[in-house]
């Protein structure tokens, strides 16, 4: 008993690497890989269409700016995958993380171990969290690599006017990537509270998505009026607002604290669940 | 569900519910009333009946507001903004104007003789009742506020009766005959081009009422319905019918207006456009230079735009606030909002949008930079009858951008400047001076000026979807020259963008010559004078802040709470006289939520140095126990103290536990090694772990390396012993550890405890193998039913039972009420 200490129990580099040899780390990540491979195929080798390239004419046109180059395939591909891909990712990445233990029966060794259950829930959303944040990274940095190589070095066009170059596109891209983050971490607050209530992985990752599903298509209810400013993920799309020659803020700040607070709120309450939770699994 | 969590449920939902149904605090339903307005028309002395809704506040007497609606509405259109000066505290009367709606009447298109004496008699009316403040005896403390129409009559009704006290017009006319004929080459008098979309819209929304006498009129005045359709054949009008437009604007009674006003403009309005709120403005100014005046040009309009009407109604009500109440401060800046590029995220209408704001309106052509502009003589075709025509705008619609706006090559002529080197703010109607020549003579030449903003990648952008038109009486060959006002807008261009001025001689919403010709265009000075000025942003840029700071607080806050509800470890949870004792177990209890009482008040001491056997049949409570000895399941009441100090979730002493419950549990994806490796790595010890040691115990050979989803039962089982055993614990509790065994590695296992219990140290086993336990256990503690039987040394237990068997034994004490089987 003399040799315990709390406080070195289950230490980060463990639980991440219990987590990232798991096989839907490997796919999810794979996913972020193969999106951009497909684009790139589909833009590529798929059927060519004589006005491609052509986006004059007063269109504002994110999607049509994807072959300029690679700051511009980075900003689509980030623009295909916050609707469902990211959001299914982090929802997977924080909400399996505690109720697959439970369904594996591991968590009652690890608790009696014994790992603090504070500890416990702070590890694991720590190793969450930053597989959310390799899946964006992974996302953005692959996509800008393929992007290089399949369309070249070129400025990125704004679709809402001016261009922006070198150091100023990687910051640019950063920003968008570090919002995205923020915005899905309700997304991840909600999935890691179902993921201490339940033993059903599943149930918590599904749990998760579908509210934000059902969230999407309130905010897309237009006769709800100004109460939809108050519905989670209403800012999610607020980073296009990164591409404005002038960053503005009013948006992302509101989604910023949107998601932000839900998170905590989400987070505490899982903290004060496990803390008298019989472990049952 | 408990009916404590369906009400639980239930408020929440109830109260989102109540936010979209049920009035706000403060605000009662409108009294509907019919007040008489003046006299019919010139042959029919009978007062129009005016259909008004009367919206009372809480306390009166108050001052009043009245809203007129816009052309085709009625008093229900303006309920919204009723609804939110009622709740100020005002007086509200709402009225649908004569010839719309349930109002009686035909429409004047607010002549003096017939709608605006209609609001003189509004306020006489107000006179009357008792919740209206006055400042004299006929005359109520009383404010006007309408858009588009009822804007014009704001104005009106302020122009012509001094006891209006304070107005507010949102997107209305100066003058008909400007707005309906715009021309834009400036110094020319000559009627403009015929606006027919927008006219022919308005008319046809006066028409929804079947007219038996006149069919075509509809709820028209005869004189109007003539105007109209002589104006509609002609594209031109008489001196006669300029003088009934003149008669029913603002331009012929703004200088007697006296009440403080605010005048609110649209920048997507091709109807009534900017041009036409600042003649508003510099006509009340100039009569008038020390009223409190303030101009706004928004985002919204005629063509939609931006909505602001939040920002809007904010304004209206703190306009009146200050001029009926003497309550709060207004500034008279003029604002304008500069709609960003970022369209894309464009679903928030009131936010994203930059108001600025400068303390003295420059007027609409402040042109005070020039750049360079360039571009060869270009000649442009005017079609034979018009068609095809440009399309910008549609009635109704509005601009409509990309999607549908199309210019015709043949038809349009470009200049354009070179790429900006620093942002230009463009305020108002830029400037450009032309030559236009053509090879026959043309009389009432008409051409469509824009100016368009040109993206580095080439895409260009008409803002607003604005057109200037040009009506030029006679056009030769000898060059015309004429300066072009350009449409009025509010936007900055950017580094890098290029402003293009675009002439063409099409546009769908405009009469259109039907006679073909064609023009050559030029410059006639290489310079284009922009309108601009020095505005700053109203609502500092940091605004988001506030966000962020909310969110610190609401972390902190949550955080706070956290640490408060931390689990503590007692030092009264140690008790150091049994220390030595592996288990003390004292009245302990779990009542499970909605289930069995599992544990019922049991008391035992668990010997050092023995392995210890668990027994009971089905629902005994040896499992629920087991978990309360690994902090797992919180006790409803008594305690258990380990090695003398008390269990607790995380508590310290259980790193002094080897723990196999109910089964092992590994990580699929890793190998039997791996898994061992990184629990041990987990537990926190910095002890040895021998590793090498239990897995020969587990006896997996080459097995250690395959991942764990390859293994058997059995091989499951062994590892999960060798798990518990990691480290060497001074306490092993095995649930079922024999499950999945054959008889060889029993005896193995049987050994292996023994040799472990020779160290000194403890172990519990539970089984319902009563011989094996009986082989390998020296003490055991029988529990039934959740309750103690009993506990001892296995030989006590039966020394006064000769020759018994531990089954015997066990069958006598719980007696036959019991299937033996796996807990």
């Amino acid at each position: 008993m003399s040799d315990y200490q709390a406080n070195k129990t289950l230490p980060f580099r463990v639980e991440f690497i219990r987590q990232l040899r798991r096989r839907r780390t490997a796919v999810a990540f794979g996913l972020m890989i193969l999106l951009p491979l497909i684009v790139v195929a589909a833009v590529k080798f798929g059927p060519s269409d004589d006005d491609s390239g052509d986006f004059g004419g007063g269109d504002l046109d994110l999607i049509g700016l994807a072959t300029n180059g690679a700051g511009n395939f980075t900003v689509v591909m980030i623009f295909f995958a916050t609707g469902f891909l990211l959001t299914t990712v982090f929802a997977l990445f924080a909400g399996d993380t505690v109720a697959s233990e439970a369904s594996w029966s591991s968590l009652r060794y690890l608790l009696a171990a014994p790992v603090p259950r504070r500890r416990l829930l702070r590890i694991k959303l720590l190793v969450a969290m930053s597989l959310n944040f390799l899946a964006i990274l992974i996302l953005i940095s692959v996509s800008y690599l393929i992007g290089l190589l399949a369309f070249g070095n070129a400025p990125l066009l704004s679709p809402l006017g001016g261009e922006f170059s070198g150091g100023e596109v990687v910051a640019r891209l950063a920003l968008i990537g570090c919002y995205v983050y923020i915005t899905l971490l309700f997304v991840s607050g909600l999935a890691f509270y179902m993921s201490v209530r339940t033993d059903v992985p599943l149930g918590a990752v599904g749990t998760a998505v579908l509210l934000v599903i059902v969230f999407a298509i309130l905010d897309a209810i237009t006769a709800l009026g100004d109460l939809r400013n108050w519905l989670p993920g209403h800012y999610s799309q607020a980073w296009t607002d990164v591409l404005s020659p002038e960053i503005v803020w009013g948006e992302m700040a509101k989604g910023f604290a949107s998601a932000t607070i839900l998170f905590s709120i989400l987070i505490t309450a899982a903290f004060l669940k496990f803390d008298r939770k019989d472990i049952l699994s | 569900m408990s009916l404590r969590r369906w009400v639980a449920l239930a408020v929440p939902v109830l109260f989102t519910l109540s936010l979209l149904n049920v009035p706000a605090i403060g605000e009662t339903a409108p009294e509907s009333i019919t007040i008489s307005g003046a006299k019919t028309s010139q042959t029919d002395s009978t007062l129009v009946k005016l259909d008004s809704d009367l919206y009372l506040p809480e306390t009166t007497p108050a001052p009043a507001i009245v809203l007129a609606h816009g052309f085709g509405g009625n008093k229900t259109s303006v309920q919204v903004l009723a609804k939110k000066l009622q709740a100020a505290g005002y007086v509200v009367l709402a009225y649908t104007a004569r010839g719309f709606g349930n109002s009686t009447g035909s429409i004047s298109m607010n002549s003096p003789e017939y709608e605006i004496s209609d609001a003189a008699r509004i306020i006489d009316y107000l006179t009357g009742r008792p919740e209206v403040i006055k400042d004299s005896n006929n005359d109520p403390k009383v404010g006007f506020a309408g858009g588009s129409y009822g804007g014009a009559l704001s104005l009106m009704i302020a122009g012509s009766d001094s006891r209006v006290d304070a107005i507010a017009a949102d997107i209305t006319w100066n003058n008909l005959t400007t707005a309906l004929f715009p021309q834009s080459a400036i110094g020319l008098d000559a009627p403009g081009v015929y606006k027919q979309l927008w006219t022919g819209f308005f008319f046809s929304r006066g028409l929804t009422t079947l007219n038996l006498e006149n069919p075509r009129c509809g709820r028209f005045a005869l004189n109007w319905c003539a105007l109209y359709e002589s104006i509609a054949k002609s594209g031109t009008f008489t001196n006669e019918q300029a003088e009934l437009m003149f008669k029913s604007s603002p331009a012929s009674t703004n200088t007697n207006i006296t009440a403080p006003t605010l005048i609110m403009a649209g920048q997507a309005d091709s109807l009534f456009p900017l041009a036409e709120a600042d003649a508003n403005y510099q006509q009340i100014k100039a009569a008038n230079s020390d009223l409190p005046l303030k101009l706004i040009w928004h985002s919204g309009g005629h063509d939609g735009g931006r909505s602001e009407t939040e920002r809007l109604n904010n304004l209206t009500l703190a306009w009146f606030d200050k001029y009926l109440r003497e309550k709060g401060e207004i500034s008279t800046d003029f604002e304008v909002t500069f709609v960003p590029a970022n369209i894309i995220s464009a679903n928030q209408p009131d936010s994203s949008a930059i108001v600025e704001s400068a303390p003295i309106y420059f007027g609409l052509s402040n042109a005070t930079q020039s750049l360079p502009i360039a571009g060869p003589p270009q000649t442009i075709l005017a079609p034979a009858g018009g068609a095809p025509a440009a399309i910008s705008t549609f009635p109704g619609i509005g601009s409509i951008g990309g999607l549908f706006s199309q210019q015709i090559p043949s038809q349009t002529a470009f200049f354009q400047t070179a790429p900006l080197t620093e942002n230009i703010k463009i305020i108002g109607s830029s400037q450009v001076e032309l030559k236009v020549s053509s090879p026959t003579l043309q009389t009432d030449a008409v051409l469509f000026a824009s100016l368009r903003i040109v993206g580095a990648n080439g895409s260009s952008v008409l803002p607003n979807g604005l057109v200037a038109p040009i009506k030029l009486p006679a056009v030769s060959n000898q060059p015309t020259e004429i300066l072009v006002s350009l449409p009025a807008i509010a936007t900055e261009v950017k580094v890098g963008e290029s402003i293009q001025v675009v002439l063409s001689t099409t546009d769908l919403a405009y009469r259109l010559p039907t006679e073909p010709a064609n023009y050559l265009i030029e410059l006639a000075t290489p310079e284009l004078a922009i309108a601009t000025a020095s505005t700053k942003p109203t609502v500092p840029i940091q605004s988001g802040w506030i966000f962020v700071w909310l969110t610190i607080i609401v972390i902190i806050a949550l955080g706070a709470i956290l640490f408060l509800l931390r689990p503590r470890h007692l030092t009264s949870d140690s008790n150091s006289d049994i220390a030595e004792i592996p288990v003390v177990i004292n009245n302990l209890v779990k009542q499970f939520k909605n289930g069995p009482r599992a544990v019922n008040d049991i008391s035992y001491q668990i010997p050092a140095g023995k392995v210890v056997g668990l027994l009971g049949p089905n629902g005994a409570g040896k499992t629920t126990t087991m978990r309360m000895m690994m902090g797992l399941i919180q006790p409803t009441s008594g305690s258990v103290y380990v090695f003398g100090e008390r269990i607790t979730p995380g508590a310290a002493v259980l790193s002094r536990i080897g723990s196999l419950v109910e089964g092992s549990g590994f990580l699929p994806h890793l190998t039997g090694r791996e898994n061992l490796e990184l629990y041990w790595q987990a537990t926190g010890r910095s002890g040895d772990s021998n590793l090498e040691v239990v897995l020969e115990i587990a006896d997996l050979g080459t097995a250690v390396n395959r991942k764990v989803r390859t293994y058997s039962q059995g091989m499951r089982q062994r590892l999960g012993i060798a798990q518990a055993m990691l480290g060497m614990p001074d306490l092993l509790i095995l649930d079922e550890p024999t499950n999945g065994l054959d008889p060889p590695q029993i005896k193995a296992m049987r050994d292996v405890l023994h040799n472990y219990v020779e160290q000194g140290k403890t172990v519990i086993v539970s089984s319902h193998l009563l011989s094996e336990v009986e082989q390998t256990c020296s003490y055991v503690v029988v529990m039934h039913r959740g309750q103690l039987i009993t506990s001892g040394e296995v030989k006590e237990l039966l020394a006064s039972r000769s020759n018994m068997r531990l089954e015997d034994f066990f069958l006598d004490v719980v007696g036959d009420d019991l299937t033996i089987g796996k807990t």
